[in-house]
């Protein structure tokens, strides 16, 4: 098809306005799109000309802010990064992330999301303070790589509704900030790790619930490859439940 | 906080999860069909006197020890997981009898292994 | 008033949502034939323990039908055990760099099947000129 032929393409949207719905359901759109319609864009065209109560979250359509994570026909996907042309002639199906709670229509609560990004120390809390006189704080290329990867997280959420560990137990870290602990302590400046590791360590809430599953390295828009920040803290967790018998004031916690 | 004792089970696990993947086909291939019905090895491979004079070495005792409980506690392990992945509550009574069971036929195996003798 | 009534989907039989999902329970399920297997061999060992009469008992019950197709579904089990061991292998290394680059999953994944395999073949032919 030419860039620029217009089609018509079945786009069915999970829908729930919690004012008026029980539970939600699935509404169908005939939506037209051309070679280079997004899925968001998509869904801005249901909103515009055919049904102006349509929620969903999006920002910036370049795949860095995070906002627009879906289940695109199943699978965890950025809408703005998505193209309708690949599912043509067949529907495309539309619903919020799984495993969150539906605040209404393609909108989930983040609420459980950000307040274990609260407790985690995502910032480098510094080993040395130094004074700018001091200087710059010094970084070999390898001591870099360690976390590099890891920092690329958009904190869009696609690793959480790929991780059934996570939707059978919310209180579960998940995925996606278990890479940014893993991020800060491996962080060659960072002072925190313990405190992190606390987390890291705990029943229900730390890497233990992990299951390696996978699937949230498969889905990430990033590439920061979660399931192998989490799998590299089972090893330090696990150091740590041994190692604490062999410290000499080990055990106070 | 309340720290996880999951490294208890998941050292065992892991120890064999290897064993597993590097020799569980072959053990399989020999246990299963070469022994039994004598393809490429002799119809007394696998028989009494072979076996107890590998189950008197120390590196026989080892790997039959290795085998036998490390391919329990990684099986145990992943049950234990998979019950819970189908829904089931994994209670007290279920833990009991997975990891309570691996440690009776643990405790079974060392007995075995030592009443053979050195 | 706050007008929110977050929705909470339910969980049941997720491991069908995505055929990732359904590979992944089968990986796990294969841990109740590895127990089995397990457990054979112990029965094996006890019965080594009891003398000659015992043991033979047990290698003659080894070529039972029923013990074949055990054994059958078993190999395909260890089978996949092995290439699904390797395929998540990656995911459970720390970052290994050689000469400042990293070493890629899917060069860890083929290292470690071609590993299991050349202990397969050392293991087999050690058992053959054993016992010949």
């Amino acid at each position: 098809m030419s860039a620029s032929e217009i089609k018509t393409i079945e786009i069915e949207v999970l829908r729930y306005r919690p004012e008026q719905d029980t539970e939600p359901f699935w509404q169908s759109f005939q939506v037209p799109f051309s070679h280079d319609t997004s899925v968001l864009e998509g869904l801005q065209s249901i909103k515009d000309d055919l049904d102006a109560t349509l929620s969903y979250r999006w920002s910036c359509r370049m795949a860095v802010c995070g906002s627009c994570g879906m289940m695109i026909s199943g699978k965890p996907k950025l809408a703005c990064s998505t193209f309708l042309r690949d599912f043509y002639p067949n529907k495309v199906q539309v619903g919020p992330l799984e495993h969150f709670p539906i605040e209404r229509d393609l909108v989930v609560s983040a609420e459980g999301f950000i307040s274990k990004l609260e407790k985690i120390t995502p910032y480098i809390v510094p080993k040395e303070p130094r004074t700018i006189e001091q200087g710059e704080y010094i970084q070999t290329p390898l001591q870099l790589k360690q976390f590099l990867q890891y920092s690329g997280c958009i904190n869009c959420m696609l690793c959480y509704a790929a991780c059934p560990q996570f939707g059978m137990n919310p209180k579960f870290i998940g995925p996606g900030l278990m890479a940014l602990v893993h991020r800060y302590n491996v962080d060659s400046r960072d002072g925190a790790r313990e405190q992190r590791m606390e987390l890291v360590d705990e029943e229900d809430v730390g890497v233990w619930s992990c299951t390696a599953v996978g699937y949230c390295s498969e889905v990430c828009p990033k590439k920061v490859d979660p399931a192998n920040a989490v799998n590299q803290n089972k090893v330090n967790s696990a150091l740590n439940y041994f190692g604490r018998f062999l410290k000499p004031q080990g055990g106070q916690k | 906080m309340k720290r996880a004792n999951d490294p208890i089970f998941w050292l065992p696990f892991g120890a064999g999860g290897v064993l597993a993947a590097l020799f569980g086909p072959a053990l399989v291939l020999i246990t299963g069909f070469a022994a039994p019905f004598a393809i490429g090895l002799g119809p007394d491979a696998l028989g009494y006197d072979n076996m107890m004079a590998f189950a008197h070495n120390a590196i026989g005792k080892l790997f039959l020890f290795a085998i036998v409980v490390f391919f329990l506690w990684h099986a145990a392990l992943r049950i234990y997981h998979t019950l819970h992945d189908f829904g089931v509550h994994v209670g007290t009574v279920l833990k009991l009898i997975i990891f309570g069971g691996s440690l009776v036929a643990t405790v079974i195996a060392v007995w075995t292994l030592l009443a053979i003798g050195f | 008033m706050s007008g929110r009534k977050p929705y909470t989907r339910s969980m049941s039989g997720w491991w069908k949502r995505d055929p990732f999902f359904t590979a992944y329970m089968v990986r796990e399920a294969t841990s109740f034939i590895v127990a089995a297997y397990a457990i054979v061999l112990l029965v094996g060992l006890v019965r080594l323990g009891q003398g000659k009469e015992a043991y033979d008992g047990f290698m003659q019950a080894l070529q039972s039908p029923i013990s074949v197709v055990f054994h059958l579904v078993t190999l395909a089990v260890f089978v996949y055990h092995t290439w699904s061991w390797f395929q998540i292998m990656p995911k459970t290394m720390p970052m290994i760099f050689i000469s400042g680059k990293r070493l890629e999953g899917a060069t860890i994944t083929r290292t470690g099947v071609a590993v299991a395999v050349v202990v397969t073949i050392v293991f087999l032919a050690f058992v053959m000129g054993v016992t010949r």
